[in-house]
């Protein structure tokens, strides 16, 4: 079966690259789904927002992808975030303090921003936000 | 003799422990310029996606972004310097400040106002110790920037950059603040260990620039990308949002991703010109010492033979003495 190439690239570094048979992730208009023979497509992803990278064998990669793009070629996806992180390098209490901090900031868009981040990595892991 | 022998003791006893500082510098300096390429090198994949991202939405959408198009008359221009936070790094600063001088110059000479932002402790005393002003300035990461730094960076210069979009003739128009027309950006490009060069750009109105401008990204890895991007270019995309919005959204990232390579360049040059220059003053050091000890062991030698002839002397003195009488 056909695959697709997927790269997952963080500012400050690649965060994971390899083959995968779908793309889950919800962009500024809705959730989305790639299969290998997409049409290609530029997208922007949701604030607070978790992609799902469905490898061919074994368990779902989730990541909490912030500030971020999606865009689909040909050649695969490549999903650009600002900040990213893989739901197993995520420590859910750390993820906890910053969205209780965040909220107590009240709502300036700097907080409103870390309090997405925040939601993101909880959702990535399996938390309710 | 015996107080100059003991003088010259002295002074080589402190350029040895001041030597011993400057090749410390130097081994921490070496090891940062490895860190410093490595993440240059980390940095580039984003930097390439984005690149490539932005060629196709630039195909697709219209182009007439305020960060894409001329202004009619460019009034005020943004100027951003990026030195270090420390010393010790030989021509470094001096280099990229005179840089900056030729290009105010410049931007003078054709009939704009140049406001300088800093990045850099250096580059800060700079412009205060000249009574200079600055428009902004930024200190504490010139070493290790992260990418929250440009990102705090960027949206100042793009803040003003968009707040200039309807200023007319030293009036802050619709929205009553003073922006800038035009963004420029002055670092120290890493070409490699031995060289590293100052260089200015623009960074707005924006170019789309090929990926390789980035970084030492190596020749065969950028020509790859571009015959990629030829064969791609052509394909329509579907977009979500529309194209303009994300433009809208794509733009300051891509400017802050700019700033953050050109931030991560810089603190590469630092580390090698400081490694550079403490290798230097270590070896200097070195040589002063060599000189030092030799002159010492012939103030030595001379103090032994002095007393030695003395001596001689005085048991001649005796000797002629008893003989006379």
């Amino acid at each position: 079966m056909a695959t697709l190439q997927v790269e997952l690239v963080a500012v400050e570094k690649m965060i994971w690259s390899g083959e995968a048979s779908m793309v889950i992730a919800r962009t500024t208009e809705g959730e989305l789904g790639v299969l290998p023979g997409h049409a290609p497509l530029l997208g922007e992803l949701a604030p607070g927002g978790v992609v799902r990278i469905r490898p061919e064998s074994g368990e779902d990669l989730v990541v909490a992808a912030h500030g971020g793009f999606l865009s689909v070629t040909e050649r695969g996806v490549s999903i650009l975030a600002e900040t990213a992180e893989i739901s197993t390098d995520i420590d859910v209490e750390r993820a906890r303090e910053a969205l209780r901090r965040a909220e107590q900031a009240g709502d300036d868009p700097e907080a409103l921003a870390a309090a997405r981040r925040a939601q993101s990595r909880l959702r990535a892991a399996g938390q309710d936000a | 003799m015996a107080a100059s022998l003991r003088a010259l003791r002295r002074r080589i006893r402190s350029t040895r422990s001041t030597k011993k500082i400057f090749s410390a510098q130097e081994l921490i300096a070496g090891a940062r310029i490895v860190r410093a390429q490595a993440r240059v090198e980390a940095s580039q994949p984003y930097a390439r996606e984005i690149t490539r991202v932005l060629s196709a939405l630039a195909g697709s959408a219209s182009l007439d972004h305020p960060l894409l198009s001329e202004r009619p008359e460019p009034k005020r221009v943004a100027v951003l310097v990026i030195t270090s936070d420390r010393g010790f790094a030989g021509s470094y600063n001096v280099n990229v400040l005179r840089r900056t001088e030729e290009l105010l110059g410049l931007l003078r000479n054709e009939g704009k106002e140049p406001l300088v932002y800093v990045i850099g402790r250096k580059g800060e005393t700079y412009y205060r110790f000249r009574d200079r002003p600055v428009e902004e300035s930024w200190t504490g990461f010139s070493e290790q920037p992260k990418y929250e730094d440009a990102q705090e960076v960027g949206r100042t210069l793009i803040d003003a950059f968009t707040a200039g979009e309807d200023d007319a003739d030293g009036d802050g128009g619709a929205d009553g603040i003073l922006g800038v027309d035009e963004l420029h950006i002055v670092y120290t490009e890493f070409r490699s260990l031995l060289a590293q060069v100052p260089v200015a750009k623009r960074m707005a109105p924006l170019v789309v620039e090929e990926v390789d401008d980035l970084g030492d990204g190596d020749g065969a890895d950028a020509g790859q990308d571009q015959s990629a991007r030829s064969s791609e270019v052509p394909t329509s995309y579907e977009f979500e949002p529309s194209a303009e919005a994300l433009l809208d959204a794509l733009l300051p990232k891509y400017v802050t991703t700019r700033i953050y390579a050109a931030l991560l360049e810089s603190a590469a040059s630092e580390s090698a010109s400081r490694r550079r220059a403490m290798k230097s003053a270590s070896d200097n050091a070195e040589e002063l010492a060599k000189n030092l000890s030799r002159q010492a062991n012939q103030a030595r030698q001379a103090g032994i033979t002095q007393e030695i002839s003395e001596i001689v002397g005085g048991a001649d003195a005796l000797v002629s003495s008893s003989s006379d009488n």
